[in-house]
């Protein structure tokens, strides 16, 4: 069977890529301790040698529309092509294509409906940020296939965050019983207190530095109880409003287990939002 | 009133370059046109099956015309929509942050709950 040898989360900002690559005078202040403090979490993957990266984002009304919207979507694919005309335009990101890993898709679909999830699908689908820019921090090389995984935190009405969890907790098993002897790393990226569009945004920190606090807290120790007990679809309205985004990190702390505290915790407070950086290693994974 | 209609005028022009230039410049030409064209077009098919019911409201029509990115705010578009497609339109004019920042200061008398997105 195959081994989950890394699970990672974090946050996906989509002006990293530009920092880190702007020099002179366009170079950001913070630029130089970014990078440092990706480079020693791009380190924490390199160590656990994946041959196969699950990823979970979601989408930004780039594929996936009003018109026909999905809760959870796995991809199936042979490619992906990433980023879009928005996200070149704003973020300066890359236009990227990824190899996709169809077999784990594939067994993902199966069971993951077998287990009480009703998984949309897509063959044909461009990822975008919330999938690159993990990629980009990551695994730059960009050289490993991928099963992208979306979930629906920004279209409302929105799956409770016990859902999230519980899909975690599924893909791991999923990945753990999928037949191959590859090591697999599972990647998931979502949002701490996170304002768009609104009149808290891009201000000095995040909107809502007490809520980044215990948020980081409850991911470092695993404590989905605390965090379950507390979070709901209505109170994460009150720390910006797209946290919801939060429960991505829901979902992966469900992938790392009730109760695992994170091997490396790192975060970085920037102005409009805090960044922030987690990884654990299942038993074994280092052998 | 449709939230919908109007994260659809947002999401289409904002992917469209060439609309988004449309927009910036000739905001009431932009809105007739695309409410004549666009609205009904349903966007994963053929133009001879698309919807016959999709139209603004008088309100929604004015709003988009006028640009008012607080008002679209107060009447539940979807904020992301919004802000991606105003910062293509007119970060341009104003130095680094500048636009983001005053976007969101346009908009401090708002407070929570703020209005419901829901489509």
């Amino acid at each position: 069977m195959a081994q989950v040898v890394a699970v990672i989360a974090s946050t996906h900002h989509p002006f990293y890529y530009r920092a880190s690559t702007s020099t002179g005078a366009d170079r950001p202040p913070f630029a130089d301790e970014w990078v440092s403090k990706i480079e020693t979490f791009r380190e924490t993957l390199t160590r656990a040698r994946p041959d196969v990266l699950v990823m979970v984002g979601s989408d930004h009304f780039h594929q996936l529309w009003l018109d026909n919207m999905p809760q959870f979507l796995v991809g199936k694919a042979p490619h992906y092509d990433a980023n879009w005309h928005n996200e070149e335009r704003e973020f300066g990101l890359p236009r990227m294509t990824l190899a996709g890993e169809e077999d784990l898709s594939q067994h993902i679909l199966r069971n993951g409906l077998d287990a009480g999830f009703d998984l949309a699908f897509s063959n044909e689908l461009r990822i975008d940020h919330s999938i690159t820019c993990p990629i980009i921090t990551l695994r730059p090389e960009h050289d490993l296939p991928i099963v992208p995984i979306y979930t629906n935190i920004f279209a409302p009405p929105l799956p409770q965050p016990k859902r999230f969890v519980e899909l975690g907790r599924t893909i791991r098993r999923l990945v753990e019983s999928w037949p191959d002897d590859r090591r697999v790393a599972i990647i998931g990226t979502g949002h701490l207190s996170l304002e768009l569009g609104g009149p808290r945004q891009f201000g000095p920190h995040g909107p809502d530095p007490d809520f980044d606090r215990k948020a980081v807290d409850w991911i470092a120790r695993g404590d989905l109880e605390d965090c379950l007990a507390e979070v709901t679809l209505d109170s994460l309205h009150t720390p910006g409003n797209a946290t919801h985004g939060f429960m991505d990190f829901m979902l992966m702390m469900g992938v790392a287990g009730d109760g695992v505290a994170a091997d490396h915790v790192d975060s970085l407070d920037l102005f409009h939002t805090m960044e922030a950086y987690f990884t654990w290693y299942p038993e074994g994974a280092l052998a | 009133m449709s939230k919908y209609l109007l994260d659809k005028f947002l999401f289409t022009v904002d992917r469209d370059p060439a609309l988004v230039e449309r927009y910036r410049d000739d905001p009431a030409g932009t809105v007739t046109w695309w409410e004549a064209e666009e609205a009904n077009r349903i966007l994963n098919c053929t133009t001879d099956e698309k919807s016959t019911w999709l139209a603004f409201t008088d309100e929604e029509r004015d709003v988009l015309v006028r640009q008012d990115h607080v008002r679209l705010f107060e009447m539940g578009a979807h904020p992301f929509l919004t802000l991606t497609l105003f910062i293509a339109m007119f970060e341009r004019d104003h130095g680094p942050l500048e636009y983001q920042i005053a976007y969101g200061k346009a908009m401090e008398h708002i407070t929570l709950p703020y209005p419901d997105i829901a489509t």
